[in-house]
């Protein structure tokens, strides 16, 4: 038989994005997103779901929650020899799957419930999310094998290759309840799909799920290895979730501020702004133009406080919102918040470059 | 007749709904969650009755039906339709109307970026656009042909009435506008002039349909005074990468 190559067929896909998340923090279970993100099915081709959770895992609230890909037994042993090292590891095991169509040859999937080693961390001088995030570079980078794809505290990502809402049903995700769920369907056009290459891609609690492409990569990825980052998914999207925790964890930016930087205002806009927001949004465009993201995205940022939805300025890429009395609705189509909301409050259109910052109350970031 | 399109695939909903048309001239599909290219291609004077939210691609080279969506349509319905109606008791997605060759759209309400993205004429053939609501950025990008109208009705304020790059890359058709564009709104290869009797002759018989689809006060939308933008140019990059 003569395979069908790429050119020869076409693929009607696009990516797809969804998020849905309770305003006061309560819980529920991982069936809404799932139908949510099934419906736009044909928007990815199988080579990468996944889904971020937050408030999954109060009973270990305080340690930082490692998700860990592992290609053989020597990355599991490497790993786990440096966890030792520098946490006290309170819990960990495989992170139940149940076999699933549609869902191939999987790597190691292991969980670790840990806390900093307490005279490691008072030595190194820093936060703990300091230390965690230099740890979870170095796993990445340093043993062959071993991907960490979720450290943040009471949240997970679980991604695999695969459409997302068998990646759903593989992780059993209705059996979790968050009060944050954000997910993706992936369609991966320059990049390869393989399992650490799905979406989200994550540090620390942040994670991002992401549908277009970005042109300025490497410049991106240039400037957020000056600061120590190391770009190792062999993908664009994880160089959004690094320019995040730079700027809003480590510079200290607003979360509107740090979408500011990414899609910022062109030149001509900002000639036409009174003095005062010329003078700021110049001096974010000049202090941060390695941050600056082009071409078409639509984005969302997940964190334990609440997300972001952001849109490239040009508005290239498709999202819909939607509120409904206790909670936010996000996806690339309307028809995808419709599905699990039929009749929504209120819905609209995320505007180029008009970031939607939507926090949740009284969850403690 | 009816069809439930409940969570079939957009391929079967297809099938079912041209089997339906061998029967009936009047189709109601129920149940729409997101099925794409719904009436894509079909040719003929049938009527379809939508219930839902349609997919993308709603219309795309359609020839000729009359749609009747009871909500809002996601991203490029009217995709190079070639004639045809599409009344829209909603919001529209982005790229409403793109490359859009022939026929109407009527939105009730607002529509996303990129609507009438370029639309063209030729001859006889002059497709039109009618939006009730406000529009977003980049309104009638390269638009080459064919008439936009936007009412504004539920606007704020003028700043709210339509999105920036209004007219980009524009070198064909016109856009009638109800209320005052911002002159920062413009883009550079448009302008905007006084209407003639012959644009109010035009905006009348398309405010007519509006307010008979919608259910709005003819009268009240004529009672305020309408804009004509148009391109300064047919070609407005000619001399782009000209040595001058």
């Amino acid at each position: 038989m003569v395979q069908t190559k790429e050119g020869q067929i076409r693929i009607p896909s696009g990516c797809a994005i969804a998020a849905i998340m309770d305003k006061r923090g309560r819980t529920f279970t991982g069936d809404d997103i799932i139908k949510s993100i099934a419906l736009m099915h044909d928007r990815s081709n199988g080579l990468g779901g996944g889904f971020a959770a937050y408030g999954i895992y109060p009973e270990y609230r305080e340690c930082f929650a490692f998700h860990v890909f592992y290609d053989s037994e020597a990355a599991k042993a490497a790993t786990e020899e440096f966890l030792n090292a520098h946490y006290d590891i309170q819990m960990c095991g495989v992170i139940p799957t149940t076999p699933t169509k549609g869902i191939g040859k999987s790597p190691k999937i292991w969980r670790y419930f840990a806390t900093p080693n307490r005279i490691k961390l008072d030595a190194f001088a820093y936060a703990e999310e300091e230390y965690t995030a230099q740890c979870v570079i170095k796993i990445n980078d340093h043993i062959d094998g071993a991907y960490v794809f979720s450290s943040g505290k009471n949240m997970g990502a679980f991604k695999a290759v695969g459409y997302p809402e068998d990646v759903g049903e593989y992780y059993m995700l209705p059996s979790y309840k968050a009060y944050l769920w954000t997910a993706h369907g992936r369609f991966p056009t320059n990049t390869p799909g393989w399992w650490g290459g799905a979406h989200p891609f994550t540090l620390l609690d942040w994670s991002i799920v992401h549908n277009g492409e970005i042109s300025s990569y490497d410049a991106n990825r240039r400037y957020v290895e000056m600061f120590g980052y190391k770009c190792s998914l062999q993908t664009d999207t994880e160089v959004i979730t690094y320019l995040f925790d730079l700027l809003v964890r480590k510079h200290g930016l607003s979360l509107e501020t740090a979408a500011t930087v990414l899609a910022a205002p062109d030149w001509d806009v900002i000639d036409k702004l009174c003095d005062v927001d010329k003078q700021r949004l110049t001096a974010l465009r000049a202090t941060y133009s390695g941050a600056l993201v082009n071409g078409p995205f639509s984005v969302i940022l997940g964190f334990n406080g609440g997300l972001v939805a952001l849109n490239d300025r040009l508005k290239l890429r498709a999202l819909m919102a939607a509120e409904d009395k206790d909670k936010y609705y996000f996806a690339s189509e309307e028809s995808a918040i419709r599905v699990v909301c039929p009749n929504p409050d209120r819905v609209w259109s995320v505007g180029g470059g008009e970031p939607v910052v939507l926090k949740i109350k009284g969850v403690s970031v | 007749m009816t069809v439930t399109a409940g969570l079939k695939h957009h391929k079967e909903l297809n099938e079912e709904l041209k089997a339906a048309f061998a029967k009936a001239k009047s189709v109601t599909l129920k149940d729409v969650n997101g099925q794409r290219y719904i009436g894509c291609g079909v040719r003929g004077d049938y009527k379809i009755d939508i219930y839902g939210t349609p997919g993308n691609d709603l219309a795309a080279y359609m020839d000729g039906l009359t749609i009747n969506v009871n909500g809002n349509v996601q991203d490029a319905a009217g995709n190079t339709m070639n004639n045809g109606t599409i009344i829209i008791h909603g919001r529209a997605g982005d790229a409403l109307g793109y490359a859009m060759r022939n026929g109407a759209i009527y939105v009730e309400t607002d529509v996303g970026y990129r609507c009438g993205i370029h639309m063209k004429e030729y001859k006889d053939a002059k497709p039109a656009i009618v939006i009730g609501g406000c529009a977003g950025a980049f309104l009638g990008e390269y638009m080459a042909g064919g008439t936009l109208v936007l009412l504004g009705l539920n606007r704020k304020n003028d700043d709210s009435l339509v999105g920036s790059y209004f007219g980009t890359g524009m070198h064909g058709g016109v856009i009638y506008v109800r209320g005052n564009v911002p002159e920062h709104r413009l883009a550079k290869e448009v302008t905007s002039f006084e209407c003639s009797g012959e644009d109010m002759e035009q905006i009348a018989r398309y405010v007519k349909n509006y307010c008979t689809y919608f259910g709005v006060s003819y009268d009240e939308v004529m009672s305020e005074k309408f804009l004509r933008i148009s391109p300064r140019s047919k070609r407005p990059y000619g001399d782009m990468y000209a040595h001058i």
